[in-house]
């Protein structure tokens, strides 16, 4: 099973997510430069988090437009699982993939901390070994995470069962505290917090199973474990 | 063939919390205590330098490219443009 993680100019969550998904849970993964063409034979795609072209204009907005997005949406069309993370959630959200927006968080800081959300939505390749409302210690690191949703797009987002995490509480001001969604089919999910940074024991001072159930959802999904 | 800056403004649309200008109002501006200003907006302005046959054609094309390359997010934001000759 091989998962491409996209690498932007800015990107520096890959190697992390590289670590994570090759060291720790045994999938095959790649690096894969933006303007590249994806690998044949991949199984799940991963936008990890960072500063893609140093966030000019708006985080993610530069990106969405990189060659490789073209593939990353034919890839989503065809359900292919993908996970965005921080930079590569404002990403899916600036490219269409999913709806909504990430804007400044309230504070306007820079907020780097632990933090804990909710699983709202336990149906998605990297929710489904999740109990509903299980919560998830998580790092979290961004400035603008403060997800946005009008709203129509948020009754949308409700009534397809589109929230799929959201912080236990109001940390950055985001819309009904949204910390992850998916589109309507569920195979693209985007995430502020960082996963890749929480699922081993040795990086988490609290609990790293429930992360690592990120992780353990998309094996489960590609057929590696029950 | 004339010369135009065309400047682009982007802000958030009204509903949507802008925490910079009301920081700027309220830890500031609002030291004046004789001040009557309500309220500010923070907002992010690009000029482009472009060349065109008039002043409309200079807005449209930079308008195009505006929306090709969602210079600014229609979700959230909404555009204002100000042009002048140079």
């Amino acid at each position: 099973m091989r998962v491409a993680v996209i690498v932007f100019p800015g990107s520096n969550c890959d190697r992390d997510m590289h670590h994570v998904l090759t060291d720790v849970f045994k999938l095959e993964s790649q690096l894969v430069w933006h303007t590249d063409n994806l690998p044949n034979n991949i199984d799940a795609i991963v936008l990890p988090g960072g500063f893609s072209y140093g966030d000019r204009l708006r985080a993610g907005v530069i990106a969405a437009h990189s060659p490789v997005i073209a593939e990353v949406k034919k890839m989503a069309e065809k359900g292919m699982p993908i996970l965005g993370v921080c930079n590569g959630f404002q990403i899916l959200t600036e490219s269409g993939l999913l709806p909504g927006a990430l804007l400044k968080n309230t504070s306007l800081s820079y907020i780097c901390k632990w933090t804990e959300i909710i699983v709202k939505n336990n149906k998605t390749p990297f929710t489904n070994r999740f109990k509903p409302n299980q919560r998830i210690p998580i790092a979290i690191a961004n400035g603008e995470g403060r997800y946005y949703a009008d709203k129509k797009t948020l009754e949308s987002l409700k009534k397809n069962n589109q929230i799929v995490f959201a912080y236990a509480e109001d940390i950055n001001g985001a819309t009904m505290k949204i910390a992850g969604i998916c589109n309507k089919e569920g195979n693209v999910v985007g995430m502020m917090p960082h996963p890749e940074r929480s699922a081993e024991q040795i990086l988490n001072p609290s609990d790293a199973k429930p992360a690592s159930l990120i992780f353990e959802s998309l094996l489960k999904t590609l057929g590696v474990t029950a | 063939m004339p010369s135009f800056l065309v400047s682009v403004i982007i802000e958030n649309k009204p509903e949507i919390v802008d925490p910079e200008g009301d920081t700027i109002l309220n830890d500031l501006i609002l030291k004046d205590k004789k001040t009557s200003v309500k309220k500010i907006r923070s907002a992010k302005m690009l000029r482009f330098q472009i060349e065109a046959k008039s002043k409309e054609l200079a807005e449209k094309a930079v308008m195009d490219l505006c929306n090709e390359f969602r210079i600014y997010n229609p979700l959230v934001s909404k555009v204002s443009v100000d042009t002048s000759q140079i």
